[in-house]
């Protein structure tokens, strides 16, 4: 198991991994990768119990990735923990391979196949639900994004998970403020969102989602509250680590190429 | 059909504790008895179809055999993308129940009347569409699908034919059934409209007019020999619907005929035909105010046979 400081460590790896990964490809979404490679690289690297050697392990945690389209963040930390060699990563996008551009459970460690957003949370509650019917000791982490929690079906399984009191439960919100083309305040605004989840039942807590003490800590000490589901708001950056992506609406689509990739790979590379 | 496939699931969930009957708020007193009596093997998701089938695929993704249940389109088209996504592309053992298919619930409008979910989703893959013709059908086919691997889709109506089982007859997802023989014409149902179909039958044997009734309860997997032979042996084929003329059962058939290169002697699609059900009318009247009911499938079959010769003879 990694320790807190690898997880440092991991989380630049993934967005060096992805960076490449969207240029070779020619795909999108380093941005949305980037806002939450760190809550990645914490989950991977210390908290969540999974076996690369067993992926289909029974007593695994179950982890959802309903952001589907920041799948080549959870293709590169997969890698990095040996789930399938990291030189498979360069097969992203590429035809034949079996790692698409939306997250796809024929790659081994993906237990469901994520890209329509809203889905995530619903299977989740399911397989929380299986868990606390058969009182099994593995929990269930679903990591959203905030432009999803536009979408009713994330508040319907909102709603039963608290109502079922679901407390192997734990959604994850990647709350970077900018969702597909444009910022949440301004397309459909989600503050006071902690408020919402709170009055909808959960027990929340609120992270910098870039702090990996502060989100092994919280991590940590699952569930918030034993007789209810948890939610964490990390609050992010989108496109975190590269400085002329933070904060940008242009990253959640656009591709990294040229002066823009060797300048961002450049960035990246001094921090290891 | 209701009260048979819930015989069925009861019998089921007796027997494997593993088995989920999930509504999403429907089903106001017939699902008391099965709540109470198996209470870890209920869930009453609310409102909220989307969450129930993404839920559904959830727990069956961890073993779960998992029955939803509601009415026409709420547990099918309302949440057409998880079915889809979360639990046909997983092949996750989901069974959607759904009562009141086609005009079962006549007077209450277009918005509780099922009528392109057949068509819908049997273009899903992996998916397994059965529309049972009368009560039998209904309780094997919850039977079946049980044992049955992957997503489907089980299409109940309020009322079907009257009970059919031969002695010792088996039902088989895929295998269509045939309930009269006659070499004039083949008329092939899906769902419980079948009931018109074997009405229309006795109708036209009253002319001289002999047809094979088939109930195609499954139309995914379909069972593409019962229609080669049905376009082969009879005068033609007409289907029957409650439901789409497109897309459906007779679009079914007619790609089953057409790649097999074996034209029928006539064929003829009774169905909606790129229209809502927005009159006002028991199921009976919605029938015949569309031309699904017995009278027309009757005059669909004349309009093509020269009765009351039989086309068989004459066509020799």
């Amino acid at each position: 198991m990694a320790t807190p400081t690898d997880t440092r460590d991991l989380a630049r790896r993934i967005r060096l991994h992805s960076l490449r990964m969207a240029n070779s490809g020619g795909s999108s979404h380093v941005g949305a990768v980037f806002s939450c490679a760190d809550i990645l690289a914490v989950l991977y690297g210390a908290v969540l119990h999974v076996d690369p050697m067993r992926p289909r392990w029974p007593e695994r945690d179950r982890f959802i990735l309903s952001k589907g389209h920041a799948c080549s963040g959870l293709y590169a930390v997969l890698a990095e923990r040996g789930f399938f060699p990291v030189s498979q990563l360069a097969t992203h996008y590429q035809d034949g391979s079996l790692l698409s551009g939306h997250a796809s459970h024929r790659v081994p460690g993906i237990d469901l196949s994520t890209g329509a957003l809203g889905h995530g949370l619903s299977v989740a509650a399911g397989m929380a639900l299986a868990a606390a019917l058969d009182i099994l000791p593995h929990r269930v982490f679903c990591l959203l994004s905030d432009g999803e929690c536009d979408e009713g079906s994330t508040w319907e399984a909102v709603l039963f998970a608290a109502h079922h009191r679901l407390s192997k439960l734990t959604a994850i919100v990647d709350f970077n403020q900018i969702q597909g083309i444009g910022r949440v305040d301004d397309i459909l605004a989600l503050e006071p969102f902690s408020d919402k989840w709170r009055s909808f039942g959960w027990a929340v807590q609120e992270v910098d989602g870039h702090d990996h003490d502060a989100l092994l800590a919280s991590l940590s000490s699952l569930p918030f509250d034993g007789s209810r589901p948890s939610c964490l708001i990390a609050r992010t950056t989108k496109g975190h680590g590269v400085s002329f992506m933070e904060d940008s609406v242009l990253w959640h689509y656009r591709v990294p190429a040229g002066a823009e990739f060797i300048a961002a790979l450049t960035e990246l590379e001094s921090q290891l | 059909m209701r009260d048979a496939f819930l015989r069925a699931i009861t019998s089921l969930a007796e027997r494997d504790r593993d088995l989920l009957l999930i509504t999403a708020d429907l089903g106001f007193g017939v699902l008391d008895s099965f709540a109470r009596r198996f209470p870890s093997q209920f869930i009453n998701a609310g409102v909220a179809e989307q969450n129930m089938t993404g839920l559904a695929a959830g727990l069956a993704l961890e073993g779960r055999i998992v029955f939803t249940y509601s009415l026409g389109n709420f547990p099918s088209l309302r949440c057409l993308e998880q079915l889809r996504n979360d639990a046909c592309y997983h092949r996750a053992n989901v069974k959607v129940v759904t009562v009141g298919g086609g005009f079962s619930y006549g007077a209450v409008g277009p918005s509780h009347h099922a009528t392109e979910d057949l068509s819908i989703l049997r273009a899903l893959p992996g998916i397994t569409v059965v529309a049972p013709g009368d009560d039998w059908e209904a309780e094997q086919a919850a039977w079946a699908l049980y044992s049955h691997p992957g997503t489907a889709y089980l299409r109940l109506e309020r009322s079907g034919a009257p009970f059919s089982p031969r002695p010792g007859e088996s039902f088989r997802i895929g295998r269509a059934r045939v309930l009269r023989e006659g070499l004039d014409a083949t008329l092939v149902s899906a769902g419980g409209i079948l009931a018109e179909a074997l009405s229309a039958a006795e109708t036209l044997s009253g002319f001289g007019v002999e047809c094979r009734v088939v109930s195609m309860h499954s139309l995914k997997p379909f069972d593409a020999g019962c229609m080669l032979l049905a376009a082969s042996e009879t005068g033609g084929i007409i289907t029957i619907e409650e439901n789409s003329a497109d897309g459906g059962l007779g679009g079914a058939v007619a790609e089953t005929l057409l790649e097999a290169g074996i034209a029928p002697g006539f064929f003829h699609r009774l169905g909606l035909h790129d229209c809502f059900s927005s009159e006002v009318g028991s199921q009976a009247w919605l029938r015949r105010f569309y031309g699904l009911d017995h009278s027309a499938i009757v005059s669909a079959v004349l309009a093509r046979i020269p009765a009351p010769v039989r086309f068989h003879e004459t066509s020799r």
